[in-house]
């Protein structure tokens, strides 16, 4: 009940957030150097005449008082109108919700191979202080902070599908065309949770509670279980939260190299030509993605976490 | 052993001091980054070739005796243009962090000092700045200034202020009712003159703890926007944009990417490694957090 509350709390609190972010975002974009009706032209391939320049203002309602373009602009996006692209002359909503999920997909996919993959390794490293193991992940991490996440996706068409043919090297469809994307964008954040963990568990299993568990008895097993690992992997939420937000970056710079059909090229390329619409709707949907991974993130934090699940902290 | 105090005196023995006694991986990445600032400094009178120069007779040679690491698509040499670009590389590191640093000194110092609601405010602004992920703010704005290296840098410096402003904030917050704050103000010294001489010496250890722990981040930062076409252009050597003009011979000639990709890839792990070493010497509270 108490997290349900929580939830909602949060939840509420997410609206006046966005309406700030949108001001952020607009007045950002129309106080930076350049002209949006100079850009309109160039991208329409229209020569910028006096007179085009003043029709393209009048048409994008440039002339109008910049807080009533703002909330023009925030009216029709509440209808769900980011307006069109100068590029393209197309929709822009439409377009990112439709190359959205593909990008959600991938970084996903490389959000639980993170997990997967260093929940193991830590409690291994940990298991094994300062043995092979522990060698093993302290190299994998040493590797995996300054690997450069675009040059591991080149390495590993390389090595699996040029030399060894094993998977495909690109496209998206099936599994095996997900597995080099997804380990290229998620070896950095594996690598340094797989560390965080093991610094994690051999911290609380110096803690007292954990001594009074193994004074009383109980096996190896289930203190590791219940007393260290628990506590131990509310760091590690923490750190996925933050990770979370370099997975989509990575998401974004890799989709290119496996022709992965998500929003990165679609962005970039409207980055590359200042196509304000594009921008400014990517950047809200990317402002609304993150808001709420936070909020899950803050969500499993209180439930693994009894002193906030039990709302020990708003009387303290 | 010689005291702390010595070796304020006498930084470049403490320098040789502190690597003495370092690991073999702490020596090695020490070197690196040196020859990465000899090479940055007087590469171009070190490479073999102009790294421009355009040779279609000479195209994706292999390595061989001429050219040490072959040449690329353009008939370009591969080691000239590798070591053109650790100017590029570095310089924009170095022009990054100089700018995070004036931008995260004034915003937090002016929060720090002020207090109450401008710190509320400012505070907020830098909460905002840092929940967002560092790559999806330059791309923002990128997209605000347009493309181009300088541009590159201001986003850079944009994005990730935040983390610098605020601890500059914590440590002018934590100082400045300390009696010694006090006695220079009632001897008449102004704010501006307590802040540069009194609290800015306090916040600077720990930022240049945090610049040499961040050097490899943003370096992979400049390369990935290149890489993306959003940062250097292409005719000049930069690692990124190599590595992205490789791509198309990955099937033929796969040496190609690799030798940008190693160059940036060695660099950012020399860099981290003396980030580690530097944070562990001058904070050593940070890394005694962690369990070894």
């Amino acid at each position: 009940m108490k997290l349900l509350r929580f939830t909602l709390k949060r939840l509420l609190f997410l609206i006046p957030m966005l309406f700030v972010a949108s001001i952020a975002i607009f007045l950002m974009l129309r106080l930076g150097p350049s002209d949006p009706a100079m850009d309109y032209l160039r991208l329409s391939r229209v020569p910028p005449t006096p007179q085009a320049l003043e029709n393209a203002r009048q048409m994008l309602g440039l002339d109008l008082p910049i807080t009533v373009q703002y909330f023009t602009w925030l009216g029709n996006a509440l209808h769900f109108d980011f307006g069109v692209s100068y590029a393209l002359q197309r929709p822009v909503l439409p377009d990112i919700l439709h190359y959205l999920p593909a990008t959600l997909q991938l970084a996903g996919v490389a959000l639980l191979l993170t997990l997967a993959v260093s929940i193991p390794l830590g409690i291994w490293a940990a298991r094994h202080r300062d043995g092979l193991p522990d060698q093993f992940v302290r190299l994998v991490a040493f590797l995996g902070v300054s690997m450069p996440n675009f040059w591991l996706g080149f390495l590993l068409v390389w090595l699996l599908s040029i030399e060894l043919g094993w998977l495909p090297p690109m496209g998206r469809g099936s599994a095996s065309q997900m597995i080099m994307p997804a380990l290229a964008i998620a070896f950095m954040s594996l690598s340094i949770n797989a560390r965080l963990l093991r610094a994690s568990m051999l911290e609380v299993s110096g803690q007292r509670h954990v001594y009074y568990a193994r004074l009383r008895g109980l096996g190896a097993g289930k203190v590791e279980r219940s007393h260290i690992l628990r506590n131990a992997l509310l760091p590690i939420v923490t750190a996925t939260g933050m990770h979370i937000g370099e997975l989509i970056g990575g998401t974004l710079v890799i989709e290119s190299i496996f022709g992965w059909p998500g929003v990165g090229r679609y962005a970039v390329s409207a980055i590359f030509n200042r196509d304000y619409p594009v921008i400014q709707c990517f950047t809200l949907m990317m402002v609304l993605v993150f808001v709420l991974c936070n909020l899950i993130v803050d969500i499993v934090y209180a439930w693994l976490d009894p002193r906030i699940r039990l709302g020990v902290e708003e009387k303290a | 052993m010689i005291s702390i105090a010595q070796q304020r005196n006498r930084p470049l023995a403490a320098t040789f001091a502190f690597l003495g006694n370092a690991s073999w991986l702490v020596k090695v990445s020490a070197f690196l980054v040196m020859a990465l600032a000899v090479l940055a400094v007087f590469g171009p009178w070190i490479m073999p070739f102009d790294p421009g120069e355009v040779d279609l007779t000479n195209r994706l040679l292999a390595p061989g005796a001429a050219h040490w690491l072959g040449t690329d698509h353009l008939g370009r040499d591969i080691l000239s243009r590798l070591i053109a670009g650790t100017r590029v590389s570095l310089g924009a590191v170095a022009i990054s962090l100089v700018a995070i640093m004036t931008v995260g000194i004034l915003v937090g110092g002016t929060a720090g000092f002020l207090g109450g609601r401008a710190d509320q405010l400012i505070m907020r602004v830098t909460d905002i700045f840092m929940t967002f992920p560092t790559l999806v703010l330059s791309l923002f704005m990128i997209g605000m200034l347009g493309t181009g290296l300088v541009n590159v840098i201001v986003a850079i410096a944009l994005s990730h202020w935040a983390w610098y402003a605020r601890i500059v904030r914590s440590i002018v917050m934590s100082l400045r009712h300390r009696d010694y704050i006090l006695a220079s103000r009632l001897a008449g010294a102004g704010r501006v003159h307590i802040f540069t001489e009194h609290l800015l010496p306090a916040t600077l250890s720990q930022l240049l703890v945090l610049a040499t722990l961040d050097i490899g981040h943003i370096m992979l930062h400049v390369a990935g926007l290149s890489f993306l076409g959003l940062g250097v252009m292409p005719p000049t050597p930069e690692w990124g944009v190599m590595i992205n003009d490789a791509r198309q011979f990955i099937w033929t000639q796969p040496l190609l990417m690799l030798w940008p990709g190693l160059a940036l890839f060695l660099s950012v792990m020399a860099f981290n490694v003396m980030g580690d070493a530097v944070r562990d010497r001058l904070d050593p509270h940070l890394s005694a957090e962690h369990v070894h």
